[in-house]
């Protein structure tokens, strides 16, 4: 037989010229997926594009967008909680949809549909669960932060059967967790220890709480109240003394505004021993002493108040404001106590998020879709991106705060 | 004796149609405000901002798709049997004793009405605000 002498090689000059390309291209498909480029998560976060049921993942050192991730549910009023490792970030959506993101792989991996209306949600402080604050029904559930597992369920359910929305919930420490009812105007705070057997403890709160936070420091827990004048307040090293109001009465006797956009409270009210916190139908920055609880100055400002935050280090206070003046932000300086700054940052500025020593603040203009990051020494621009009807934008520092 | 294959199948299809006709039918009875006639529309950057602020703005308590937040839902369903002058009375006076602001400093009377009756039609969808000047 002769059939070997049929195959032929090919001139020793071809093969010089493909075996480098051969290697060439073996390596680099050795580098591609496994091992992607190392990095980590403290400079990452998220901006929710509410309209789209997607959200942008996004780096602050660079400021850019590094991947977006789809199929969320509706985002109308979604807030996020992250991980303790800062890897993960579990996003509430209005759709009652727990949406569990890993950052560094910019996909989902896991998502439930909890409830039929949710507002938010809150993570423990050992990392291991996830807590769901729910309107419809209303209610709190424990989620296993791993697996997303149901753990525990506890109705806001209170004599005569009424139910209630579930608003300002905040994480204790403990495996507890804190929230306000909305039509029982009741605080309550329940132990999750045991999953299986949740424990809850009931203090009166006021009318018609409609978001509460908890201070840095996890002591005080501040409920605000739509229904009446005043805020409620539980010192939490010491409940058996039950809440009591504060700043009662601080817009007595006057006709209150519309308010057209309900505030958000956060532990970032509090900055210098003191806390700023949003008037309710008054054009005010109310601020409360933390060591007294009495109320020590009102600073003038242009609308009604939705978000009031202290910059990290404390020296100033941004504050943005309800429809229709929605497109403006001003800045307080809380040494003089004063409006230094009136800002038009976008139209629509729906949410701030400042990075974690406060250098920068990035904004979500709704209404430009857009979102615009200002030098927070300057006063000015210093970066942005085109994102789609973006609301809340979160920071993976949030990780590390109680009360985020 | 057999069916011709023909005939059966004319009938069963003449059969799922009349079905689907009085089912169309009893739909919209049950939807009055539905067989009114649709009420003028303001002009056209008008109305476009007008359904921007009910998506977005009223959505803060009603929801994206209006159904529902702190605020009540607002579909069609869960309006039909509300009346819809009381309706038109909360968006623009407010509710007392609710977080309902009252919207008389943002849209006219004319214009609340045309709200409350494009979300008894099912509101239209957000084509956001025109770009800036």
């Amino acid at each position: 037989m002769s059939s070997q002498s049929t195959v032929r090689l090919a001139p020793p000059l071809l093969w010089a010229a493909i075996l480098p390309a051969i290697v060439w291209l073996l390596s680099a498909c050795s580098s591609v997926a496994p091992t992607a480029e190392l990095r980590g998560t403290g400079d990452l976060g998220v901006v929710i594009e509410r309209a789209d049921g997607r959200v942008k993942i996004v780096e602050t050192s660079g400021r850019s967008v590094l991947a977006t991730v789809e199929g969320l549910g509706d985002l109308s009023h979604a807030s996020v909680v992250f991980s303790r490792d800062a890897r993960y970030a579990f996003v509430f959506g209005r759709d009652g949809g727990l949406t569990k993101v890993d950052l560094l792989q910019a996909k989902i991996v896991g998502r439930v549909l909890q409830a039929g209306n949710s507002i938010g949600g809150s993570i423990s402080h050992d990392g291991r669960l996830v807590v769901a604050q729910n309107y419809a029904p209303g209610g709190v559930k424990a989620f296993d932060a791993d697996t997303l597992e149901l753990l525990a369920e506890v109705p806001a359910v209170t004599e005569g059967g009424l139910r209630s929305k579930v608003v300002g919930l905040a994480d204790l420490p403990g495996r507890r967790f804190i929230y306000s009812l909305f039509e029982a105007g009741e605080i309550w705070i329940t132990d999750f220890s045991d999953p299986k057997k949740p424990q809850t403890q009931r203090f009166a709160g006021g009318n018609q709480p409609y978001d509460a936070l908890v201070t840095p420091s996890g002591r005080h827990y501040i409920a605000g109240l739509f229904g009446e004048d005043g805020l409620a307040m539980l010192d939490l090293w010491n409940p058996e003394q039950g809440s009591r109001k504060i700043l009662a009465g601080y817009g007595k006797g006057e006709e209150p505004l519309p308010v057209f956009k309900m505030p958000h409270l956060r532990g970032w009210s509090v900055a210098g021993g003191k806390a700023y916190l949003p008037a309710i139908g008054r054009h005010e920055v109310l601020v409360v002493d933390t060591g007294t609880w009495q109320e020590v100055a009102r600073v003038p400002v242009r609308s009604q108040p939705v978000f009031v935050m202290a910059r990290p280090d404390g020296r100033e206070i941004w504050v943005n404001f309800a429809f229709p003046d929605n497109g403006w932000v001003q800045v307080i300086d809380t040494v003089s106590g004063k409006v230094t700054h009136t800002l038009q940052p976008g139209r629509g500025i729906l949410h701030m998020e400042f990075l974690s020593k406060g250098h920068e603040v990035w904004l979500s203009a709704r209404d430009d879709n857009k979102v615009v990051i200002y030098d927070t020494a300057t006063k000015q621009q210093v970066g942005g991106f085109e994102s789609a009807s973006p609301s809340g934008i979160f920071f993976t520092t949030r990780a590390a705060r109680t009360g985020f | 004796m057999r069916i011709p294959p023909l005939f059966a199948h004319v009938a069963v299809f003449i059969g799922a149609a009349l079905v689907a006709a009085f089912a169309s039918a009893s739909a919209q009875e049950a939807r009055p405000a539905a067989a009114a006639p649709e009420l003028a529309a303001p002009e056209a950057q008008r109305a476009r901002e007008l359904i921007h602020i009910v998506r977005q703005d009223c959505g803060s308590c009603h929801g994206l798709t209006l159904a529902g937040g702190l605020g009540p839902a607002l579909t069609p369903e869960v309006l039909a049997d509300k009346p819809f002058e009381g309706l038109v009375a909360t968006v623009f006076s407010g509710r007392p004793g609710t977080p309902m602001p009252p919207f008389r400093s943002i849209v006219s009377e004319a214009e609340a009405e045309w709200i409350v009756d494009q979300l008894m039609r099912g509101f239209p969808p957000d084509a956001g605000l025109p770009p800036a000047r």
